[in-house]
């Protein structure tokens, strides 16, 4: 059966060039790159080298890279390392509603020991105010963490005024750039920011592996202990081979960035028009344009998430939503929710992730399939029936709106 | 996650829609937590004749559906009041545990079902056996 894998921003398949370049450090070229022999100082070598090409890719000092395990870890070594580090000046910090939970389970956890936190709310885009940010900060604010785009719904955050801002107020500012490194351009100096992770796995390259940016003088307290790796900012003998394939990913997708993402959007946007279009009751969660080249994320109203994704994958076609059943907890997505959805709305949310290998035809597959898997859930559900009258639509004019006016 | 059973039932469902003429209906769960069943049945003499669904929910859900709609067809409805929600996953073959508390309200709709065509027929109602929790936590 045919397999059109839309899940993009879950994680994506790895290069070929990437993982061939992997292989000799998982076999001859073993050697730990914190000794002193001739094999240690090929892969310091080759670590210096990868730390090169991402420092490069986003416009920053080789130095001031620390790989990490994951984004997930970078997210947390960025929010805990800050919080501590500056914990005698402010205990204040500040956040979106939005966040990966690797952000607002960090965050959440520092208020647990002590510090408060301001989680801000979004607009019905998933947009986070600057406006908002600047109200917020107190005397005692240390940190600000905002993702650059959202994994959930593509919308893009205004990160350049928020940078703004935080500086005007001297804090330090960190984004959760996961979603968008090497998927559109990401100039440190140019965000204004003053740390930003990252994750391989996001843009064709291994999982196991990420990054901090930290800018030159900004403290960060050691989250891992142990030996001196990393500059003496996280311990752990550095995985020589994900690092890498992290780089040399991250240096292909940077030289194919720009015809990317037109691509992408070019894509996107066909798959947004043709479901709005074919299938009636749905609505597209995030920014219409200020969105992630490869995100397209929908509610259909009557059906649940999770009946969506098996039938999708009945057919090949893998997906994800933000039903509670596919969070992992009895709430749909915080981040639906957080926009003003409606439970029983964000129980019915799909989010298609386009990437590298995605085809017109693909697209041109999931829209022949999906108002079929869709009229067929509908016909199962209670209701169901009501689709067909108008009345009993339970989104607002200004809801009903932005399906139309996307249509148009 | 789901057994070969339960994307069965998921895939061809048994018994979906709505008799239109039911003499009974049972409606359980809540669309905040992601999970509605309706059951209505037609019922001659003391035997259930006929059972359909509708749900809004997940995967199990809608197989937890299916099934209790065939389990229930002929059985008497001393007999239908004795299937409970853990017997219809056990004929699924299991569900993860997870889903046991949110989307396993098969039964829960049917004694709903029952429960109502009992109240129409103006009968005395059986020993309470219902409880159709609201919250999303369990029930």
């Amino acid at each position: 059966m045919k397999l059109v894998y839309l899940d993009n921003a879950a994680t994506t398949k790895p290069r070929q060039a990437v993982a061939e370049a992997m292989l000799p450090f998982l076999g001859e070229r073993y050697g730990n790159p914190s000794s002193i022999y001739s094999i240690a100082r090929d892969a310091k070598a080759a670590l210096d080298e990868a730390r090169g090409k991402v420092a490069k890719a986003i416009n920053a000092h080789p130095e001031e890279i620390i790989f990490a395990g994951s984004g997930t870890e970078a997210d947390n070594m960025a929010i805990k390392g800050v919080a501590y580090a500056h914990s005698r000046r402010g205990k204040h910090i500040i956040t979106s509603a939005i966040e990966h939970h690797a952000v607002l389970d960090s965050v959440k956890r520092l208020e647990r020991r002590g510090f408060q936190a301001t989680f801000l709310p979004v607009d019905s885009y998933g947009m986070v105010d600057p406006k908002d940010v600047e109200a917020a900060i107190t005397d005692d604010t240390v940190l600000i963490s905002i993702m650059h785009a959202n994994n959930e719904v593509g919308t893009i955050q205004p990160i350049e005024a928020i940078a703004h801002i935080a500086k005007n107020h001297g804090v330090l500012f960190h984004t959760d750039a996961v979603q968008t490194t090497g998927h559109i351009p990401i100039d440190v100096r140019q965000l204004g920011v003053d740390l930003l992770s990252l994750s391989g796995h996001k843009f064709k390259g291994p999982k196991g592996v990420g990054a901090l940016w930290v800018k030159k003088g900004v403290k960060v307290e050691r989250y891992i202990d142990g030996g001196g790796q990393e500059g003496n900012r996280r311990a752990g003998t550095e995985n020589v081979a994900g690092i890498v394939g992290l780089a040399l990913a991250l240096e292909l997708a940077a030289g194919e960035l720009e015809q990317e993402t037109a691509r992408l959007t070019k894509l996107r946007d066909y798959l947004i028009k043709g479901v709005t279009e074919r299938i009636p009751h749905v609505r597209l969660n995030g920014h219409p344009t200020k969105r992630l080249p490869g995100n397209a994320s929908f509610c259909f109203e009557f059906i649940e998430g999770e009946s969506l994704l098996l039938s999708l994958d009945k057919v090949g076609i893998c997906g994800s939503s933000g039903s509670a059943c596919t969070s992992g907890s009895l709430e749909p997505s915080h981040v639906l929710l957080a926009m003003g959805l409606p439970h029983e709305i964000a129980h019915g949310s799909l989010r298609l992730s386009l990437g590298h290998e995605t085809t017109p035809q693909d697209i041109g597959y999931v829209l022949e399939m999906l108002p079929g898997i869709v009229s067929r859930l509908r016909a199962m559900s209670p209701f169901g029936e009501e689709v067909s009258s108008s009345s009993a639509c339970s989104c607002t004019q200004e809801e009903h709106h932005l399906v139309k006016s996307h249509q148009s | 996650m789901y057994t070969d059973k339960v994307m069965d039932h998921f895939t061809n469902p048994r018994n979906v829609g709505e008799i239109q003429d039911a003499d009974g209906v049972g409606l359980v769960g809540n669309p905040i937590c992601g999970d509605v069943m309706k059951i209505t049945i037609k019922v001659e003499g003391d035997r259930i004749k006929d059972a359909k669904f509708k749900t809004f929910g997940c995967g199990a859900a809608i197989a937890v559906s299916s099934m209790v709609t065939e389990l229930v067809l002929g059985k008497t409805l001393e007999e239908a009041l004795e299937i409970s929600n853990k017997a219809v996953a056990d004929a699924l073959g299991g569900l993860p545990p997870k889903k046991m508390h949110c989307s396993n309200l098969g039964a829960d709709a049917l004694k709903k079902a029952i429960e109502d065509y009992i109240e129409k027929q103006g009968k005395d109602l059986p020993e309470s056996r219902f409880d159709s929790g609201q919250g999303c936590e369990d029930s």
